[in-house]
C-alpha cells in the first residue's frame, strides 16, 4: 500500500546518477513506473496514457539542474502535471440574477448525492443563502425521508412529494419562488449510466428546473468505469462540475483525474467525511501527491484534529520540544494517537518517510505492551523514570507481564527520544544547510528530523506560520516543501 | 522496531499539535458526531408482523433471471473491450491489448501480469499462434482462479458451532455499496424458500436507512426490529436475535451502516456488533460483505479491513449491471480466498442472483 512513487525511482535513479542528462531508455522505466502508480491509483487507462504521454515529453532531455536529483525532478514533473490536469479554472459558484440558483445533483446509486445534497446546502447557508432541498429521488425506498432528516439537521426546508419527480422539481422552483428561498437544490435518484430510460428521466428533470448547475457526484473509490459514468452524464447533462466523495477512506481518488480528463469540468467539492461539514473546496495539489501515494499530510492532520485535544496537544509538543515530555504526557498523546487508526496507516501518510521506515511492520498490539508498562508505573515514576531501580523495575515488570528488560529497554528509548526530540528544537529556527541536515538524520534516526521545524514554531513564533514552513521532507529535499501545503 | 514506534508517535503528537492549533477554529456548528455518546434504544418498532408465512403467495412470480440474462440486456449497448485486434497472428499489440482489457475490468496490474505471464507460458506450451484462441486462454486461466470455493449461504447453526438458535447473517461495507438493499432483495429471496426471518435495522446512522429497510420489510411481510437513530448497532442486532428466538425464526439479517474501512473506531464498533451478535442466543453464520462493482483498486483494501474486522465469509457484488466490470474480486479471490456469493443486477427484487465464474469472465470481456 506504501510502494511510493519515490521508491521506485530510487531504484532507476541509483543507477545513472551523476549524468547530466536523461536517456530515452531511463526515461522509458520512469514512464512505466509512473504508469504502474497511475493505474494503481485507479486512474482510466486512455486517461493514463495521455497524461504520461505529456509527462514524457517534458522529461526527455530535461536538462537535470544542480539542485534536484532526478528522482526529485521527475517527480516535480509529475507533480506538476497531474495538478495542472486536476485543477485549471477553480469553480466560482455566482448567483442566478432572477433567483432561485438551481442546482441539479446526479450520479450512480450510492454516491452519496443525497448526503452531499445536504452538505451543499450546510455550505450554501454558509455563504448566506436560504436555500430549498427537493426530494427528486422517489426510486429508492426511504431517500425522501434520507434527505428530510438531512434538512432538518441543517435546517433547511425539503420539498417533495410521492408523486413524479419531473413533475416534483418542476413544482419546486414555484415553492421557492412563493417561499423566498434563493437557492434550489435537487436531489435525484442514482442511476446507472448505461440505463436510457432513466437518463432520459433526469434530463427531463433538467428540463423542468432548468439548473444554473449541474453536478456529478462521485465516490473517490471508483475504479476505471467512473469515464464511462461522467462521459455519459456529461452528454446527457451538460455537467458544470464534479463533485468527489468518500475521500475520508485510503482510496488514491485517481478517479477524479480521469472524470476531468474527460469532461473538462473542474471538480468543484470534495466530501471529506461523514459529518455535515465535512464538506469543502477542492484542492488539486493535495489529490495530485495523494494518487502519487506520496503522504498525505493533509489527512493526517484532518485525523489529529479529530482526536486531540488543541490545548493538550500543543502542551505535549511543546515539553516534547523542551525535553520536558513525561511518560505520563507520552501515555496521553499515545491515547490519542490510537483514536486515528492503525500507526502503520499513519506511517504511510507521512511524506517523505524512507522506504526502510515505511518498511516497519508496525504492530499496534506493541502499543499495548508500552500502555502496559507505563499503566504499571507509580506517577512519580512516569514523571521522572530516574528513580525506577532494579527494585522497582521488578515490580513494574511483574505488573505488567513482561520482563524487566522490557521494562528498562522502553524508559532508554524513551529517554533518547527525549534528547532526541529537544535537540531537534534546537535546531528548530535555523535552516540547516543539507550535510548537517545529513548527519543529524544519519545519527538520529529517521523520522523526527522532518517534523522538527513545524514544531519549533509551535513553540517559538506561535502556529500561524507553520504552513508555510518547508516541513523539509527527503523526497524533496530541496526545500520545496510539500506540495500540499502551499 | 520498539524506537521506531516511539519516534512516530513523537513525530505524530508534534505535527498533530501544530496542525490542530491552526484549525480548529472551523465552524463547529453542523456536527453530528458519530462517536458521541449514543442514546439507548427507545423503541423497538414492530413493522410487518407475523404474517411472514404468508409470504409465499406475493413473491411467486416472474422466474429468476440468471446472470446471463441479467447482463446480456445490461450490456448489450455497450462495444467490446477487444473489438478488432483479436484476429490473425499474436504480436505485441495482443499481448498489449489483452492485459489492457485486464486493467480496465478493474482486475489490478499486479493480479494482469500475473495472469499474463501465465498466459504467455502456457501459450508457449501448447503452441497457440492464432490470437482468438488466446482469448480463451486468458478466461481459462481467470476461471481456474476462480474456481474451487465454496458458494453457498450457510443457515446451519450447528456447523458453524454454535447451540440451536437463529442464524444470523450481518451485512457490512462502505458507504453507499447496498447493503440496504440486498437485505431487502435476500429477504423476498429467503422468505419464498420458505425460512423465516427477522430484519435488524443496524444502520442507526445514516438519516432514514431504518426507513428504507422497513419499507423492503413490507414488500416482504417480514417482522423487523429497529432502534432510534444514533442507537447502539450491537444492541438492536442483539434485540433482533432476541425476538427471532421467540419466534422462532430461523434467520436474521442484519444491516450495519457503512463505513470506510480505514476508521478504526467504527471497524471496532462493528467486530462488537459481530461479537453480540452471538451473545444470546444467535450464530452469525455468514458475514457478507458488500462491494459496489464500480470500486477500483481500493476494493482490495476494504476485503483487508473488513476481513481482519469481521472475518468475512463472502462477497456480494453489487451493481454489476451497469458498464462496470467489478474485475477487484478476482484479486479478492486469489489473495484472500474470500468467495463472492452473490451478485446484484439491479433494483428489482429479483435482481440478486448466484455467482457464476464462466459468466462473470465471459462478461469481463464483452
Amino acid at each position: 500500500m506504501f510502494d511510493t512513487l519515490t521508491d521506485r525511482f530510487d531504484g532507476i535513479f541509483s543507477r545513472i546518477r551523476g549524468r547530466g542528462k536523461l536517456s530515452e531508455a531511463d526515461v522509458d522505466e520512469t514512464m512505466r513506473e509512473i504508469r504502474l502508480a497511475l493505474l494503481e491509483a485507479d486512474v482510466n487507462l486512455d486517461v493514463v496514457k495521455s497524461i504520461v504521454g505529456r509527462i514524457r515529453e517534458r522529461a526527455v532531455g530535461e536538462e537535470l539542474s544542480g539542485a534536484l536529483n532526478p528522482a526529485q525532478q521527475i517527480i516535480k514533473i509529475v507533480l506538476e502535471e497531474l495538478t495542472a490536469s486536476l485543477g485549471g479554472e477553480a469553480m466560482k459558484i455566482s448567483y442566478a440574477s432572477k433567483p432561485p440558483t438551481v442546482v441539479l445533483m446526479a450520479g450512480l446509486q450510492g454516491a452519496g448525492k443525497t448526503t452531499n445534497t445536504g452538505k451543499l446546502a450546510a455550505w450554501f447557508k454558509k455563504q448566506g443563502r436560504n436555500p430549498l432541498l427537493v426530494g427528486a429521488d422517489l426510486q429508492r425506498p426511504a431517500a425522501v425521508e434520507q434527505l428530510r432528516t438531512l434538512g432538518e439537521q441543517v435546517g433547511v426546508p425539503v420539498f417533495s412529494e410521492p408523486t413524479d419527480p419531473v413533475d416534483v422539481a418542476g413544482k419546486a422552483i414555484a415553492e421557492a419562488t412563493r417561499t423566498g428561498r434563493d437557492v434550489v437544490i435537487v436531489d435525484t435518484a442514482g442511476r446507472l449510466a448505461i440505463d436510457a430510460e432513466l437518463m432520459e428521466q433526469v434530463r427531463q428533470i433538467s428540463n423542468a428546473v432548468n439548473p444554473d448547475y449541474t453536478f456529478l457526484v462521485i465516490d473517490a473509490m471508483t475504479g476505471q468505469d467512473a469515464v464511462t459514468t461522467a462521459r455519459s452524464f456529461n452528454e446527457t447533462l451538460e455537467l458544470d462540475g464534479v463533485i468527489l466523495t468518500k475521500l475520508d477512506g485510503d482510496a488514491r481518488g485517481g478517479a477524479a483525474l480521469s472524470v476531468k480528463e474527460v469532461v473538462g469540468k473542474p471538480i468543484a467539492f470534495a466530501s471529506t467525511g461523514e459529518k455535515l461539514d465535512e464538506f469543502e473546496t477542492f484542492y488539486p495539489e493535495r489529490l495530485a501527491s495523494r494518487i502519487l501515494g506520496m503522504g498525505d499530510v493533509e489527512s493526517l492532520i484532518e485525523k489529529a484534529e479529530e482526536v486531540f485535544e488543541k490545548e493538550e496537544a500543543e502542551e505535549a509538543a511543546a515539553r516534547l520540544m523542551e525535553g520536558t515530555f513525561t511518560l505520563e504526557d507520552f501515555l496521553g498523546q499515545m491515547q490519542q494517537i490510537k483514536k486515528m487508526g492503525p500507526l502503520g496507516n499513519l506511517m504511510g501518510m507521512m511524506p517523505g518517510l524512507p522506504k526502510e521506515a515505511r518498511d516497519v511492520e508496525i504492530d499496534d498490539r506493541q502499543i499495548n505492551r508500552i500502555e502496559g508498562v507505563i499503566h504499571s508505573m507509580t506517577p512519580a515514576e512516569r514523571i521522572n523514570p530516574d528513580v525506577i531501580d532494579a527494585s522497582r523495575r521488578q515490580r513494574i515488570a511483574s505488573g505488567c507481564g513482561q520482563s524487566p528488560a522490557d521494562v528498562k529497554n522502553l524508559i532508554d528509548q524513551f529517554s533518547q527520544m527525549r534528547k532526541m526530540m529537544k535537540q531537534f528544537a534546537g535546531f528548530g529556527t535555523k535552516k540547516m544547510n543539507p550535510k548537517q541536515r545529513q548527519k543529524a538524520k544519519g545519527k538520529k534516526g529517521k523520522k523526527g528530523g522532518r517534523h522538527k521545524q513545524g514544531g519549533g514554531r509551535v513553540t517559538e513564533k506561535g502556529p500561524a506560520k507553520v504552513p508555510k514552513m518547508p516541513l523539509s521532507l527527503p523526497g524533496l529535499d530541496d526545500g520545496e516543501g510539500f506540495p500540499g501545503l502551499s | 522496531m520498539l524506537f521506531a514506534l516511539i519516534i512516530a508517535i513523537a513525530a505524530l503528537v508534534i505535527i498533530g499539535a501544530s496542525f490542530v492549533v491552526l484549525r480548529r477554529d472551523r465552524n463547529e456548528g453542523l456536527v453530528i458526531d458519530r462517536d458521541a455518546d449514543t442514546p439507548e434504544i427507545v423503541d423497538i418498532g414492530d413493522v410487518a408482523l407475523d404474517a411472514a408465512t404468508d409470504a409465499h403467495v406475493e413473491t411467486a412470480p416472474a422466474p429468476k433471471p440468471t446472470f446471463r440474462d441479467r447482463l446480456a440486456t445490461a450490456r448489450s449497448s455497450l462495444s467490446g473491450f477487444l473489438g478488432g485486434v483479436f484476429s490473425g497472428g499474436i504480436n505485441a499489440d495482443t499481448w498489449e491489448s489483452l492485459e489492457e482489457a485486464l486493467i480496465r475490468a478493474d482486475i489490478g496490474v499486479g493480479a494482469s501480469t500475473e495472469i499474463m505471464e501465465a498466459v504467455k507460458a502456457k501459450a508457449e506450451a501448447d503452441g497457440i499462434t492464432e490470437s482468438e484462441n488466446l482469448v480463451a486462454l486468458v478466461k481459462s486461466e481467470l476461471v481456474e482462479r476462480l474456481s474451487g470455493f465454496d458458494r453457498t449461504l450457510s443457515s446451519d447453526v450447528a456447523a458453524a458451532g454454535g447451540e440451536p438458535g437463529p442464524a444470523v447473517w450481518l451485512f457490512v461495507g462502505v458507504n453507499g455499496v447496498g447493503k440496504t438493499t440486498t437485505i431487502g432483495k435476500l429477504a423476498s429471496r429467503e422468505t419464498a424458500d420458505g425460512k423465516s426471518l427477522v430484519l435488524a435495522a443496524g444502520d442507526t446512522f445514516r438519516a432514514a436507512a431504518a426507513e428504507q429497510l422497513t419499507m423492503w420489510a413490507e414488500r416482504s411481510n417480514v417482522h423487523i426490529v429497529r432502534g432510534a437513530e444514533g442507537a447502539d448497532p450491537s444492541s438492536v442486532v442483539f434485540d433482533a436475535v432476541e425476538s427471532a428466538n421467540a419466534r422462532n425464526a430461523d434467520l436474521v439479517l442484519a444491516d450495519t451502516a457503512g463505513r470506510l474501512q480505514t476508521k478504526t473506531n467504527l471497524m471496532e464498533e462493528l467486530s462488537k456488533v459481530r461479537r453480540v451478535a452471538e451473545k444470546g442466543a444467535g450464530t452469525v453464520t455468514e458475514t457478507l460483505l458488500v462491494i459496489d462493482a464500480t470500486t477500483g483498486q481500493n476494493g482490495m483494501s476494504q476485503a483487508k479491513q473488513f476481513a481482519d474486522a469481521v472475518d468475512v465469509t463472502g462477497v456480494v457484488l453489487t451493481k454489476l449491471d451497469g458498464s462496470a466490470k467489478g474485475g477487484i474480486v478476482v484479486a479478492i479471490h486469489s489473495e484472500l480466498g474470500v468467495p463472492v456469493k452473490l451478485v446484484g443486477l439491479g433494483e428489482g427484487i429479483n435482481d440478486l442472483v448466484e455467482f457464476d465464474e464462466t459468466e462473470f469472465v465471459d462478461a469481463l470481456f464483452e
